[in-house]
């Protein structure tokens, strides 16, 4: 079962800028994320980590720079020097290669863990029922949850639906996985669970960019670690530079804190 | 931590008490009795009246309670409450969508209606739209400012049930578009976005995550609109139109039994909200799937598992459970 192809899934973001009324979230971000690589993105709360992510699947539309996946641009089509805002039809559809995972999970609550993983491919991608039944059943084993399928989110703990969550993203067979703050939400002793699955993806070759609040899942399973702070990127590098060696006085001073 | 180490061994009961062994003494609640006691008499009071004084005249409610007429007019009260709950739902749930839709326009367009239909007394509306032959001698179909194809005499389109069900219809339409609305606004913001970031289509967003989840909000208040429309539906009596409540005030201008007649009404609006009462426990507890852990139990099940429950309180053998 390959949910992700390896060489595909290369993210750059460009110069970008976004603000909320005055407030400038993203003050020029350029991020490059290599296929099949983990990204993890620390930052103090507020410094534009979400912003960041959901500008990157383009549920916030940014007001300068560009989001290209895999050399295409994430929300416009470029006409010779002019972009056009996609229509909502095709927006939808490239949202299709990207999975997000939620702090708050947002599982459909009315529909049971199976049909919540089944009803994206079905609905979104048009690919067979039965197929997609299938292979949700795999992926719902593959979280640990293969005797929950027929279960609603609310009969399930915290951690189990965030593992659904991570199910019904993979099912769409996205060329990247964000995560932001999979497991802020969870009781302690469900955070494991979780970044277990995740860990275990970041192996099989998944682009991922992931933010989180947890240095040890970050230095196991991140290839390069990215600190925001106040909407800008201050630093960047392989775990043993940032977490280890950090340069910056904001980067100390912020792994002060959490370490 | 030193309150901690103290406290269990004051609280805690010495280790083995049996406490299953001691007799249980239920609190005393004498307000509660002295209550039940007053609402009793007072029952006892409402029902004696009702059943000794001659003037309710219970056989003649009892004669007319299944009078040819009377069915004839409950059929047509039943008629004029489903059409229009359905087309004041359909309609509603567009005026909902295009009031919450991007469209500056039909922002104000679905406002707008909302806006007049519900300022303006429904019989008074109802008048006018059985007087539209007036302002309009003929309705025509075809291509708007352009040729058209089709026409017709809007006295024979718009007779007293097309002006009742009308009128009845978008009246309710902007009271249901506000309902609806409500039940969509409801549904947290992080289901849209999921179903954005999946790329759900637009219209399945809508059909199959978002109204889904808008229903728990919608039924209970659109029960009620549709046992409000049961009764309400008498205001058509102002058309002349059979419906349960003329058909009553025409049998008592002819036999001047007024007050059993009124009885017979009652009974049937009674009736009609009782059946509509029960629809509605189980279309609440098919929209409660998972909003709730576990389904509470349909009537007809704890009738089940209260007659097998005393079934095996009965058994005689010696069980020991
Ligand atoms: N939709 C919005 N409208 C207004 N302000 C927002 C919105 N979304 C985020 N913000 C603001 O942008 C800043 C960055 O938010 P966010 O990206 O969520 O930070 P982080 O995820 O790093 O905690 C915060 O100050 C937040 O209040
Ligand atoms: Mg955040």
């Amino acid at each position: 079962m390959t949910a992700v192809e390896t060489r595909t899934g290369r993210v750059e973001v460009h110069g970008v800028h976004k603000s909320f009324g005055a407030h400038e979230v993203l003050n020029g971000v350029d991020l490059v994320v290599e296929p099949g690589s983990v990204t993890v993105v620390l930052g103090p709360s507020g410094s534009g980590k979400s912003t960041l992510l959901r500008s990157i699947n383009h549920l916030e539309a940014v007001d300068r720079g560009f989001i290209a996946l895999d050399g295409e641009l994430v929300g416009y089509r470029r006409k010779g020097d002019t972009l056009h805002e996609l229509k909502e039809r095709d927006l939808l559809r490239q949202r299709t290669r990207f999975g997000f995972v939620f702090q708050s999970f947002n599982l459909f609550p009315h529909l049971t863990a199976l049909e919540n993983v089944v009803e994206a491919p079905v609905s979104a991608q048009g690919r067979n029922r039965r197929e997609v039944e299938a292979e949700a059943r795999e992926l719902l084993a593959r979280v640990g949850l293969a005797d929950k399928a027929d279960a609603h989110p609310r009969q399930l703990s915290g951690g189990q639906q965030q593992r659904v969550a991570i199910a019904r993203a993979l099912a769409m067979r996205p060329a990247v996985l964000l995560f932001d703050e999979p497991t802020s939400a969870l009781d302690p002793e469900l955070v494991g669970e979780v970044l277990a699955v995740i860990a275990d993806l970041a192996r099989t070759g998944t682009t991922m960019i992931v933010v989180t609040h947890e240095i040890g899942f970050a230095r196991q399973a991140a290839d390069q670690i990215v600190f925001m702070d106040e909407g800008r990127i201050v630093e960047q590098g392989t775990p043993t530079d940032v977490l280890d060696h950090p340069q910056h006085e904001r980067t100390k001073a912020f792994l002060a804190k959490v370490l | 931590m030193t309150t901690l180490e103290t406290r269990p061994s004051a609280a805690a009961p010495p280790a083995g008490t049996p406490y299953d062994q001691f007799r249980v003494v239920k609190a005393k609640n004498p307000g509660r009795w002295a209550a039940t006691a007053v609402v009793a008499v007072l029952l006892a009071m409402v029902l004696n009246s009702l059943i000794t004084n001659p003037r309710w005249e219970w056989g003649v409610v009892w004669a007319y309670l299944g009078e040819v007429s009377i069915v004839q007019g409950v059929w047509m009260t039943i008629k004029l409450t489903l059409i229009t709950a359905v087309l004041g739902f359909a309609l509603g749930t567009v005026l909902a969508l295009m009031r919450l839709s991007q469209s500056p326009l039909l922002r104000a367009v679905s406002w707008g209606y909302t806006w007049v239909f519900r300022s303006v007394p429904l019989i008074l509306q109802l008048l006018l739209w059985y007087n539209l032959a007036y302002l309009y001698q003929s309705l025509d179909v075809g291509i708007p400012f352009g040729p058209s194809f089709a026409s017709f005499e809007t006295l024979s389109l718009i007779d007293k049930f097309g002006a009742a069900i009308l009128g009845l219809g978008l009246h309710q339409a902007a009271y249901s578009a506000e309902i609806v609305r409500a039940g969509i606004l409801s549904v947290d913001q992080g289901q849209h976005e999921a179903a954005a970031s999946l790329g759900i289509p637009r219209r399945r967003q809508s059909t199959k995550i978002v109204l889904p989840q808008a229903m728990r909000t919608i039924v209970p208040t659109a029960v009620n609109e549709i046992i409000g429309l049961f009764k309400g539906t008498s205001i058509v009596y102002v058309l002349a139109l059979g419906e349960l409540f003329y058909t009553v005030s025409v049998i008592y201008g002819r036999t001047q039994r007024v007050l059993p007649m009124l009885v017979v009404a009652a009974i049937w609006y009674v009736v009609l909200t009782t059946v509509v009462t029960v629809i509605q426990y189980y279309v609440e507890r098919y929209y409660a799937k998972g909003a709730v852990r576990t389904l509470p139990p349909t009537p007809l099940q704890r009738l089940r598992g209260n007659l097998t429950a005393g079934l095996s309180r009965v058994r005689p053998v010696g069980d020991h459970r």
